[in-house]
């Protein structure tokens, strides 16, 4: 399994995403983002930060560069592609995922550990099947995340089974629509999230459960393959 | 003449600094001169009232990489490896706009630590606002940590630690300081002295506009007051994009060797950095203003020259090598310019289009300012106001019927108290993981903890400095300082390696300012000489004060230790049910200065002298326990006393669950304790509980290992056990304090409430 990081000018975690990757198994590198060929790698992740500064919107900027092309060519042939905040609003952006972003309810950033759900399929009315499974525990930090897409959008997306992760009730950190922390593109393959699971990969972190979202797409990947 | 006499004393310098200038030159400076000596020549730049007092600080250490002089400190980690650090001021601009203020304060200090060639790691913040029924200062509060997080959560680096204190001299003067900590290959460390003539003078970074003009001398050296809204303009606007690839481009430039020496764009701009990289190389330097990329068009170059636009950096380079730094700066969407060449002259020559502008001798411009003696004098008793709140506050945190003599309402208050109260409205608007070093987030331990993998280890930062204490005694708080930042880096195990601090004070020309000044680095250098820990770097920010008269003294002390392990630092909070609780050290609590004489209104001057060797013993101990893993927990006393340190124990015990780190206190766990061997030995219960001092430590563990602690010069006290049921159980005499954990952890995390 071979990563390819991407990095723009104003990322901040493509260091802390290529070591999760390694710690989940793989082979990671940091990928400069003018270069159009993403060479061997099986998938790719667009990591947190603030490209170009979240100058003009966030990840508005970033979905233009030539690296991007080659995701979106990645993604189109059922490739593994993670983003990861600052990369989930720049998925958004390439319509590679559906939804938007938007400011926090707070207005302000906010940098805090959560509990999520993973959710990869229809969400019943009662939570209590998800209660089954332990929540992950994995930080948030971010200004713009809450979660928006309209109604019916997001019912297709529930009927779908594109919902991936949900925070726990109670613990939504930016007003989410339906306490949606990461969703998926049709086929599965891409997929954003809010929280930081390149942040929660190490006992001294606190939480390793963010191996449980690289490993979800490496399985992809073989299955790709 | 009337005129150049209104000019110079309007840009700072005294009648007798202008006729100095004069004879250097052997003429009158024009415009442009006279702009940049009055910069370099500001308190702010020149340290014209402190340098000769901080002398006595030991600078000296088998550890010590750099020391004062440079752009930061730094310390040998081991391992080819080393910490650069400084913590710097940036009060006025962010008493003027917070936002920015605060923004371009981090900006700054992230620059010292990258010129070094250092990557920051870590971030941290001390700040001081008045009282929080204060409009002005929750609007100073809101903006100075909007502007903190917005940069250091844009560049990536973590902000992992830090302090607020509320307190009414603060009101106008509010205080801003940030640290930076940056890890290095110690090979490829570079100083910021310019060398080799006929090197090239590389500008970096963004262009150059008008903002900032004047900031060092105008608002940095001179005492805040009425018509302040007019030097907005002299504040800085920050981008933290663009500092972002600066620092990215700098750190690929110097590790692959492209740059002789390198120096940040701070105050006083172009001039400053220019000159001081010819000082410190023993050279001169050339600069033609037609070369600098500029915002606007038509700017003089005395604006050029003293401009404090941000992002900006200084490279020194040899011809050879400029077609590819300017290569790299090009990846990186920066700019780069070649706007000078190092010469042997010995002069600053500033030209336009060829033609001289300015010329001044480096030695004049740079080290030729006067230093002058400060005339101290101790003032007569308290100079602070004083106002009994207590009722108020024990009614706002225990109820309406609450008795304010009640020692569970005292303690509801104190923990309500804003300066006491847990502080994560403010640290939770901030980035504190990115970098994948944060092994202990805020709150978590009682020093930032990060993990350097690089030498096999992790160090350990804290920062702190109570200005109340400080001003009760400026010699025996700022040793209380030192020793409390050393006590919070023994909790974590650590040992310190490097201190780093910034005088905030008031206006040195006047005698109990310059008395406190004067006592405050005696008892830095006290606290440091006794403790073994070298100054390595550090800012003096004077004429802190408003209309009302100056701020608390406040000298702000960083330091950076080093523990073997980062996974070993023990919590703040009690962790397993039946251990012991034990206070460590000579304790010796007092109701001067503390929390509860603020709020019943009886602060007056003085404060009992500590015994350093001892606090000093009592840390070997911890740390070495801490790093054998024997206890559970470690919280040093300070703010509130006794009884406040365990109720935060108590409170944080549901955080040491390392599956949920954030996940709020499951009450699992409480105490329950006896404080009468103090009570037993002639204090009140009111000392007992609430008293503040140095050298105290509530730790949790085996009974043993906790006994294990004493010594010949370490004192270990049982105070009681942890227990299951989520109870505050405190006896002191014949008073007994009995809560839930939960109520006091409501009254702890109030503040938040208030501020949104």
């Amino acid at each position: 399994m071979k990563w390819a990081v991407l990095q723009f000018p104003g990322s901040c975690d493509e260091r802390d995403a290529v070591r999760a990757c390694e710690r989940s198994g793989g082979e990671a590198r940091l990928h400069w983002h003018e270069d159009r060929d993403l060479g061997d790698a099986d998938a790719v992740v667009v990591p947190g930060g603030f490209s170009y500064g979240d100058y003009l919107r966030a990840g508005a900027i970033a979905r233009f560069s030539p690296a991007m092309e080659a995701v979106a060519e990645l993604a189109a042939a059922g490739g593994p592609v993670l983003g990861i905040c600052n990369g989930f609003q720049v998925l958004c952006e390439a319509d590679l995922l559906p939804g938007a972003l938007l400011r926090n309810e707070s207005l302000r950033f906010l940098c805090r550990q959560v509990e999520l759900i993973e959710a990869d399929g229809p969400i019943p009315a009662d939570i209590e099947r998800f209660s089954a499974h332990r929540p992950l525990s994995i930080p948030v930090k971010h200004g713009e995340g809450r979660y928006w897409a309209p109604e019916e959008m997001l019912d297709r997306l529930e009927a779908n089974g594109q919902v991936a992760y949900r925070y726990v009730p109670g613990q939504n950190p930016n007003g989410s629509a339906r306490d949606i922390a990461g969703v998926t593109n049709e086929a599965g393959n891409v997929l954003g999230l809010m929280p930081h699971p390149e942040h929660a990969v190490d006992p001294l972190e606190g939480s390793t459960d963010g191996l449980r979202v690289f490993e979800r797409m490496a399985r992809l990947a073989r299955v790709a393959a | 003449m009337t005129v150049e006499v209104a000019k110079h004393r309007e840009l700072g310098l005294t009648d007798a600094e202008f006729d100095l200038i004069v004879e250097k030159l052997g003429r009158e400076p024009n415009d442009v001169e006279l702009a940049m000596f009055s910069l370099l020549w500001s308190e702010h730049c020149a340290y014209k009232h402190s340098r000769k007092l901080l002398r006595r600080l030991p600078t000296e250490g088998e550890r010590v990489v750099m020391g004062p002089g440079e752009n930061a400190g730094a310390v040998d980690i081991g391992n080819g490896h080393a910490v650069a650090f400084k913590v710097e001021s940036h009060n006025h601009p962010s008493a003027v706009e917070p936002f920015e203020g605060a923004a371009t304060g981090v900006g700054g200090i992230l620059r010292d630590v990258f010129a070094l060639g250092a990557r920051p790691i870590a971030i941290l913040d001390s700040l001081r606002f008045g009282e929080l029924d204060s409009e002005r200062s929750r609007f100073l509060l809101d903006g100075a940590v909007r502007g903190i997080g917005h940069y250091g959560n844009s560049i990536g680096v973590p902000t992992v630690g830090g302090e607020i204190y509320f307190e009414a001299p603060y009101e106008h003067n509010c205080l801003v300081n940030a640290m930076c900590v940056g890890l290095a290959r110690t090979e490829e460390m570079v100083r910021a002295a310019a060398a080799g003539v006929g090197n090239a003078v590389v500008l970096m970074g963004a262009s150059t506009g008008r903002d900032g003009i004047g900031g060092a001398s105008v608002l940095a050296s001179a005492e805040l007051g009425d018509g302040d809204e007019a030097k907005r303009p002299t504040v800085q606007i920050g981008d933290p994009f663009e500092e972002s690839k600066v620092l990215e481009c700098c750190l690929e430039l110097l590790g692959r060797g492209l740059l002789v020496s390198l120096q940040d764009l701070g105050a006083a701009g172009l001039t400053s950095s220019a000159g001081e990289m010819a000082s410190a190389g023993g050279v001169g330097i050339d600069l033609d203003v037609t070369k600098v990329p500029l915002r606007e068009a038509d700017m003089e170059p005395f604006e050029i020259m003293v401009s404090e636009s941000q992002e900006r950096m200084l490279a020194v380079v040899e011809p050879a090598k400029v077609a590819e730094v300017v290569a790299v700066c090009e990846k990186w969407q920066t700019g780069a310019a070649e706007i000078g060449v190092v010469t042997d002259s010995g002069q600053v020559r500033v030209l336009r289009d060829g033609e001289v502008v300015g010329e001044m001798p480096v030695e004049a411009l740079v080290d030729g300012c006067p230093l002058y003696d400060l005339e101290p004098a101790e003032p007569a008793g308290w100079i602070y106001g004083n106002e009994d709140v207590l009722s108020e506050r024990v009614a706002a945190a225990a109820g309406p019927s609450a008795d304010p003599t009640d020692p569970t309402s005292v303690l509801l208050a104190l923990l309500a108290s804003p300066s006491v109260a847990s502080k994560r409205w403010a640290f939770e608007q901030y980035d504190s993981i990115v970098g994948s070093r944060t092994a202990r987030r805020p709150e978590a331990a009682d020093a930032a903890v990060l993990a350097i993998p690089e030498a096999s280890g992790a160090i350990a930062v804290s920062i702190d400095g109570n200005g109340r204490r400080v001003a009760c005694d400026p010699y025996a708080g700022t040793v209380e300082a030192v020793l409390e930042c050393a006590q919070n880096l023994a909790c974590v195990g650590a040992e310190p390696l490097g201190l780093t601090n910034c005088l905030n004070f008031g206006n040195p020309e006047k005698p109990a300012p310059a008395w406190q000044l004067d006592q405050a680095v005696s008892g830095l250098a006290d606290a440091c000489g006794a403790l073994g820990v070298p100054v390595v770097g550090g800012n003096v920010s004077l004429y802190n004060e408003g209309p009302e008269g100056p701020i608390y003294p406040t000298p702000v002390v960083g330091m950076v230790g080093e523990l073997p392990d980062p996974g070993g630092a023990a919590p703040s909070g009690f962790a397993r049910e039946g251990d012991a609780i034990a206070l460590v050290g000579p304790f010796s609590p007092a109701l001067a200065g503390s929390e509860l004489a603020k709020l019943r209104g009886v602060l007056e001057a003085g404060l009992p002298r500590s015994d350093i060797t001892a606090v000093a013993a009592a840390c070997a101990a911890v740390r070495e326990a801490v790093r054998e893993g024997k206890l559970s927990s470690a919280h040093d006393v300070s703010d509130g006393g006794l009884a406040v340190a365990l109720a935060e124990c108590a409170i944080a015990s549901g955080a040491a669950d390392a599956s949920a780190p954030g996940r709020e206190s499951a009450g699992g766990l409480g105490c329950r304790i006896d404080v009468s061997p103090f009570t037993v030995r002639g204090r009140t219960t009111d000392e007992a509980l609430f008293g503040e001092g140095p050298g105290g430590f509530v730790v949790s563990g085996d009974p043993a290992a906790l006994r294990a602690l004493a010594g010949p010069s370490v004192r270990v006290l049982p105070l009681g056990e942890v227990v299951a049921g989520g109870r505050f159980e405190l006896t002191a005499g014949e008073t007994s304090i009995d809560v839930s954990v939960a109520e006091l952890a409501a009254a702890w995390r109030s503040l938040g409430d208030r501020l949104d």
